[in-house]
């Protein structure tokens, strides 16, 4: 006899869905989702089996929408999630994030020597590869690993 | 080689591929053969942020060897900077009176956000530690000049944590299918990502502690800086085990050349530049025709 975990589907909200296997907490720290976030239904899986993917994790958070920028950070480390918007239960809106080419905004230049911490400009960075992500600064040229991208979340 | 240089700007090694690279080195060759005043009439604007002998210089030579003038600062603290003012407003004003601008900056990225800032050409004279692309450039012409190629063994020795002109010149090495060596002390090695970076490109590159001469064509010396090291005495032996001596060339090739970026403090003996393996001066002078190879390409006063 299977003995499954029932999760409740959210009313309101947003299920991230395809996220990279082992980046859940990752996408919580991006979203601010910590002991203080006022209470809501939080839902995570972690390694769940996908037949696209092998292994993914997921999260459910009821009753938030997610901002634009929320979306970029996340694409940062799960290239492949889907953002499902829900309403009265009901998928209502599905889409992928996309992790551009060159990225701009999000997130800062690791490298404290960097003319962007100095200078009234846009941190820009070319995508090197993907998942796991590294970024090269176009600015100062460093290199960012996921880690450092992680660090600043 | 078909290239367009005309309105380019000269920020980083990266941003050129090798025939690019092969393309101004020939040019700079016709430089050294003579050159007609083909700036007549332009200005280029030197701003050095930070310090600079060699650099700023030949920057200012090669413009006034093609009939062009210079304008400039090399002291930050007696400009409008010290007033607060931005990069990006500084670069404006510059541009609005010059027609070619040359910046070194403490900064890494300072060049890049100044070529942003600028309709006119801009070419980096090192932002901190990250790139002097035309220090690459005369590096590569002085083996070329030497070896008529450049897919030759190289080793580069020193401090290659925190010099900038190691970086960019293994990386251009690396394009050319040379052989890399890298010799530092413990704790000044050359950044993990720089040797993924150079093996993705397929170059073959050694790393080590101690210099083995016998093997080079090219031994490149650069700095090892005192205040990377927070022990004195640790520094001194450092500086003791990476000194060149006429010693030390003993089992050296006869075709090896020595280069230095300069300045040296004591890292190659100076018993050691009278012996034909001593090139850093000549590198030295063809700071000279590749900068006057750059100018006159970013201007489109050759093509």
């Amino acid at each position: 006899m299977s003995k499954e975990i029932k999760v409740e589907r959210i009313r309101e909200g947003t299920v991230i869905d395809h996220i990279s296997s082992g980046q859940a907490l990752n996408v919580l720290r991006i979203l601010g989702i910590t002991k203080e976030y006022p209470l809501t239904a939080v839902t995570v899986a972690m390694n769940v089996p996908s037949p696209k993917s092998g292994r993914k994790d997921i999260v459910k958070i009821e009753g938030r929408e997610l901002k634009g920028d929320e979306v970029g950070k996340i694409s940062l480390i799960s290239p492949k999630a889907t953002i499902n918007i829900i309403r009265n239960r009901g998928v209502v809106e599905k889409r992928k994030v996309s992790l551009p080419d060159i990225i701009e905004g999000v997130i800062n230049c690791a490298n404290p020597n960097c003319i962007t911490w100095f200078e009234d400009t846009h941190s820009k960075f070319r995508v090197e590869r993907r998942d796991p992500i590294r970024l090269r600064c176009l600015f100062c040229e460093r290199v960012m690993d996921q880690r450092a991208v992680v660090n600043q979340f | 080689m078909d290239a367009d240089f005309r309105g380019r700007d000269i920020i980083s090694i990266r941003d050129f591929n090798r025939g690019e690279i092969e393309f101004i080195l020939d040019k700079a060759l016709e430089m050294r053969q003579g050159h007609a005043p083909l700036l007549a009439g332009r200005i280029l604007g030197l701003l050095f942020f930070e310090p600079s002998t060699r650099t700023r210089l030949s920057f200012e030579v090669a413009m006034k060897r093609l009939g062009g003038d210079v304008v400039g600062f090399s002291d930050s603290q007696l400009t409008s900077i010290t007033k607060g003012e931005s990069l990006s407003d500084t670069i404006k004003t510059v541009e609005a009176y010059t027609d070619i601008i040359v910046i070194r900056h403490s900064r890494e990225g300072a060049a890049r956000l100044a070529a942003e800032a600028s309709k006119k050409p801009v070419i980096n004279a090192g932002d901190g530690p990250n790139q002097h692309p035309t220090q690459t450039l005369l590096d590569l012409f002085t083996i070329r000049k030497e070896f008529g190629r450049l897919d030759v063994k190289v080793t580069l020795m020193g401090d290659l944590k925190y010099g900038r002109t190691v970086h960019s010149l293994a990386y251009a090495l690396a394009m050319f299918d040379a052989e890399i060596d890298l010799v530092s002390p413990p704790g000044l090695e050359m950044p993990e990502e720089v040797i993924t970076d150079l093996k993705a490109m397929g170059a073959e590159v050694s790393v080590s502690n101690r210099l083995d001469i016998s093997k080079a064509q090219v031994l490149y010396v650069t700095r090892i800086q005192k205040e990377r090291f927070p022990d004195p005495e640790e520094y001194a032996k450092v500086r003791g085990a990476y000194k060149l001596t006429l010693d030390s060339l003993k089992d050296a090739r006869s075709d090896l050349i020595i280069l230095h970026p300069l300045p040296r403090v004591q890292e190659i003996a100076s018993e050691i530049d009278a012996t034909k393996h001593a090139k850093y001066f000549d590198q030295v002078a063809n700071g000279v025709p590749v900068r006057m190879a750059v100018l006159a390409l970013v201007t489109g006063a050759i093509e």
